[in-house]
């Protein structure tokens, strides 16, 4: 049988389809499970997002996934909830996250942006990562600037767009949903030049 | 700083883009897919594809184009038509959508958002409002236009807001497919007073008319259909002028 390239983690949430999608866009078929085994062999995961951050918790914990992920040593890209989730606590639902990075997940005010932050926003990225100059948001919580911050997005105030440690890498923007950057970003991740 | 998002609209009805004034006298333009392709390419921030039959003759949006769609365009993709459930809500974003719209449903059982904001997260959820200025009150209208409530335009925005819903899409009847330019009174209130996005749609004739929507409103996004399906607009030089005028669009894609 043949081995899994690329996982993408199913939590029962969000837009499972659209990363699949822009994969397939820049020639790779990603599996969808919730396969603990087939997560663990795979050469690269994604763990995508979108919808509610307990709700995804509770799931993570029904699949027994919540113990393995954060101990994956493969690359591991988290979008946007995926993000969060690989942090350590998320106001959200008031749920402990996975704890890759030692932050906390913190809720926009509504009394001073509007939230959602959805829509383009550009990325300034560190180190020439060559993060998406311009990615889509849509999100109500975010991750401050900290240690593991690899690009930055201004929304009133500056925010970590792009997080890295080790193996793992957060981005809060959907690259699959981020125009011919934003592929070109996952290709990237795919194939080993980030 | 955020961008202000430009937002090309298919209305489908039978496999087809249409395009009718003030939701009536529809005119065939054109092929769905190919169009939502030329509209990525051309620098388009989202595509919302709206089945405008589907709540009249309770027909579910065709999954088979959302499919089909998603699989070919890089930008987000938001999708309505007759969605009344959260169970039909999934269907479409397991489909490939991004953001799924509401609009009748959402009135005649307003705990609806409520229901998909709690299940599928306020970010995917688009509450679509059609009102109409009668006696110069903003009133709301409902099945494709054709039904009038007893909602005035504001309270509605503000319940829809509070129940949950991401985003709004106000589409002012008086204005739509009249070429004449936005609704920009209304407008103007929903965004200065309401704290989720606001994305205007009706009105849309020149490339001016965006710009004036911008510059006078605090609007997230300009919707609209005719405008580009006629080639009368093409995306990409709205974008260059709105840039040129020191309105913060993408400019690349």
């Amino acid at each position: 049988m043949n081995k899994c390239k690329v996982a993408i983690v199913d939590y029962g949430a969000g837009n499972l389809r659209s990363v699949e999608n822009a994969l397939m866009r820049i020639g790779v078929q990603p599996v969808i499970t919730n396969d603990k085994n087939t997560i663990l062999s795979a050469e690269k995961v994604i763990i995508p997002g979108v919808g509610h951050a307990a709700n995804a918790v509770t799931a993570l914990h029904r699949t027994d996934l919540f113990t393995v992920l954060h101990k994956l040593t493969q690359p591991v890209l988290g979008i946007c909830l995926g993000m969060q989730l690989m942090c350590k606590f998320l106001h959200e639902g008031a749920v402990d996250g996975l704890s890759v990075f030692p932050v906390e997940v913190l809720p926009f005010d509504s009394k001073k942006q509007i939230v959602p932050h959805m829509g383009w926003n550009s990325i300034k990225s560190f180190n020439n990562l060559m993060l998406p100059e311009y990615g889509y948001f849509v999100h109500s919580y975010y991750v401050p600037e900290c240690e593991f911050t690899i690009g930055r997005t201004e929304y009133e105030f500056t925010f970590s767009s792009a997080i890295r440690k080790d193996n793992f890498i957060g981005v809060q923007f959907h690259p699959e949903k981020s125009g011919i950057q934003g592929e070109n970003f996952l290709y990237r991740f795919i194939y080993d030049q980030l | 700083m955020i961008c202000r998002r430009i937002i090309p609209c298919l209305d489908i009805k039978n496999g087809k883009t249409v395009k009718g004034v003030s939701f009536q006298n529809l005119v065939d333009l054109g092929e769905p897919v190919e169009m939502a392709k030329k509209y990525s390419h051309e620098g388009a921030d989202e595509l919302v594809i709206l089945d405008i039959t589907a709540t009249l003759e309770e027909r579910e949006v065709f999954l088979d184009m959302v499919e089909h769609i998603g699989r070919q365009i890089n930008i987000p993709l938001c999708v309505g038509g007759g969605i009344s459930s959260v169970d039909h809500a999934i269907k479409i974003l397991r489909a490939g959508a991004d953001k799924i719209v509401v609009n009748s449903a959402a009135i005649l059982n307003p705990n609806l958002i409520n229901q998909l904001s709690e299940t599928l997260g306020k970010q995917c959820v688009v509450v679509a409002i059609d009102a109409e200025l009668i006696n110069e009150q903003w009133v709301v209208k409902a099945k494709s236009a054709t039904y009038t409530t007893n909602l005035q335009l504001f309270e509605w925005a503000f319940e829809v807001q509070k129940r949950g819903a991401g985003e709004i899409l106000f589409t002012s009847i008086d204005h739509d497919g009249t070429n004449n330019g936005y609704a920009l009174a209304p407008l103007s209130f929903l965004a200065e007073n309401l704290s989720i996005p606001i994305i205007a749609s009706g009105g849309a004739g020149s490339m001016l008319h965006f710009d004036e929507l911008f510059r006078n409103t605090k609007v997230s996004g300009a919707l609209a259909a005719g405008v580009f399906h006629r080639n009368q607009i093409r995306i990409s030089e709205l974008k260059a002028l709105l840039f040129q005028n020191q309105i913060n669009v993408r400019l690349k894609n």
